[in-house]
């Protein structure tokens, strides 16, 4: 093990400030766009108490893809709750812009394995949800629901793929094409910051593939910042700028590593050996987190 | 084609039954000899309903009356309740036992209670109406409510919806096949209602008119009643049935997926 086993506040290497060159980042480098301080979770009370998230710092810059990886039930969703103000801390703090969380107001994006998409509305309006919410859209939202709206709205489906498939409910529509829905959903309304937590799980392979290579365009284009819940080592090695590794409950952040492979980064380079190195290092750092049951080859490079 | 072949199969089975189920019924007192003071055949009561009909529309046009405000009643007081139970844990569990407490008591025995409040007549019939088919909705409103998706539930709250803006454009639309479920059942129950409401302390209604029958022995035109009552709850349920079809087509796509 040559990486240091330590929760790091990461500092953006020369890859990353390069991606963000081409955004004016409204929060200077100094100063994370997410931070936790010495946050941890714990639910329930008494002798039923759980410790689902240890005493956990993290950073995250603002235009930063950083994937969460672990042993299910590591507290990488907790982390996720957190950051969308869907959970309060037990100890410690979250910022978001310098401030305390829900002090400054960001748009969020969410997507979860399940599409939930509803089924009572078009996949068009199901993709404009988010602007009958939000501000500040929701007060144009009946002037431009026939207009602007929906024209963001076909625009972004047809980017993922579904060009023509608005006018269509959710139940007409596969399980990858619900999946390119929701994601249209989490985004129409230009979020400051995505949470997915494993939005790909639930799909065969070939189709999550070619939903990575959509994340990536799409990330690409906007440069949001994305923090993502994944169980699959090459999903997050392919998309992320960062990867963080998660220790077994109660969670805490053993290992925090960039990911400098050029983008656009292509399936088969998942198949190269710099990418399969990365992947077994991953890989043994969470059998080791797990405690060790699998056949770890230790020192995979 | 094969669609519209089924549906008439299926029909045709249901409308084939009916009928039987009335030869069999005439055929049985004609062979057994049964008196038509004890069970009258379809053809007597048929004749009885004609024979009465300037009698019997006014009692049936003040049962449907009273059941229907009372009805309408219920649904207003059930969605009501089952917003609110649905939309709180705390509600739920609070409101719960209470609710299965009332349910519980035979509506026939709070008919009394109402006529000694409001005296015999139209108000006991429309409360009853409405007490009995309050809890069927409560309970489904609430059940359609309370089990939202939580994921749904996050990604919304992330958006910073509000309560009533999660109620409005998700929890409500989606208990709307819960609710056109319970108004089937609700609509059918109101008819019970009423009509016990107006069997016991009523002098008009299609109860009423059969209590007055018995009394003298024209038991054609008891059963008479029970056609009528029969007729006006197929034709209820029917009705929202038609309606549910319309509002919540999305939640039966079997139905639809035939292209």
């Amino acid at each position: 093990m040559t990486r240091a086993l330590a929760a790091v506040a990461a500092i953006p290497d020369d890859d990353m400030a390069a991606q963000k060159s081409g955004k004016s980042p409204r929060v200077s480098h100094a100063r994370p766009f997410i931070a936790f301080e010495k946050v941890s979770v714990r639910f329930g009370k008494g002798d039923k108490q759980v410790q689902a998230l240890a005493e956990t710092s993290l950073a995250i810059h603002e235009g930063d893809f950083v994937a969460l990886v672990g042993p299910s039930g590591c507290g990488k969703s907790t982390l996720l709750k957190l950051v969308g103000d869907l959970l309060k801390p037990s100890t410690g703090h979250v910022f978001v812009a310098g401030r305390e969380i829900g002090a400054t107001p960001i748009r969020i994006g969410m997507a979860y394995q399940n599409p939930t998409l509803l089924p009572w509305l078009t996949i068009r309006d199901n993709v404009m949800m988010p602007l009958k919410i939000v501000a500040p859209f929701r007060s144009q939202f009946r002037a431009k629901r026939r207009g602007e709206f929906r024209d963001r709205a076909d625009a972004l489906l047809a980017q993922v793929g579904l060009a023509g498939f608005g006018d269509k409910y959710p139940w007409q529509l596969s399980g990858g094409m619900m999946q390119r829905a929701n994601l249209c959903r989490a985004l129409v309304h230009e979020p400051d910051l995505l949470l997915l937590d494993e939005p790909f799980g639930a799909l065969d392979q070939f189709t999550r593939e070619e939903l990575w290579q959509i994340m990536q365009e799409l990330w690409m284009a906007k440069k949001t910042t994305v923090l993502l819940v994944t169980h699959d080592l090459r999903e997050a090695a392919f998309l992320a700028n960062r990867i963080c590794v998660m220790s077994a409950r109660p969670g805490r952040i053993l290992d925090d590593s960039p990911v400098d492979f050029a983008r656009p980064r292509s399936i088969d380079m998942t198949y190269e050996p710099d990418f399969v190195a990365l992947n077994q290092q991953l890989r043994s750092l969470i059998v080791a987190a797990r405690g060790g049951t699998g056949i770890v080859q230790a020192g995979g490079h | 084609m094969d669609g519209i072949l089924d549906l008439v199969r299926r029909k045709s089975a249901s409308i084939a039954l009916i009928i039987g189920v009335f030869v069999v019924w005439e055929l049985a007192c004609l062979v057994g000899g049964i008196s038509d003071i004890v069970l009258p055949r379809p053809s007597q009561i048929i004749a009885s309903l004609i024979e009465y009909w300037p009698a019997i529309q006014p009692h049936a046009a003040q049962t449907l009356f009273t059941t229907l405000v009372g009805f309408a009643i219920g649904v207003v007081i059930g969605i009501l309740f089952g917003v609110g139970i649905g939309s709180s844990r705390l509600a739920y569990d609070t409101a719960y036992p209470l609710l299965v407490g009332i349910s519980s008591i035979p509506k026939v025995a709070v008919v009394p209670i109402f006529v000694l409040w409001f005296g015999a007549g139209t108000v006991p019939a429309i409360l009853t109406a409405a007490i009995i088919s309050i809890f069927p909705i409560v309970v489904n409103v609430a059940t359609g409510i309370a089990t939202v998706e939580p994921e749904l539930e996050d990604v919304m709250k992330t958006l910073k919806a509000s309560k009533w803006d999660i109620l409005w454009n998700v929890s409500l639309p989606r208990s709307m096949p819960y609710f056109f479920a319970s108004l089937k059942v609700a609509v059918t129950l109101a008819f019970v209602g009423s009509v016990v409401a107006e069997t016991v302390a009523s002098n008009r209604g299609i109860g009423n008119m059969m209590m007055v029958a018995s009394s003298t022995f024209n038991v054609p035109l008891v059963f008479a009643g029970l056609f009528i009552l029969a007729g006006l709850g197929v034709g209820l349920y029917a009705l929202f049935s038609i309606a549910e079809s319309r509002v919540t087509g999305w939640a039966h796509r079997k139905d639809l997926a035939v292209t």
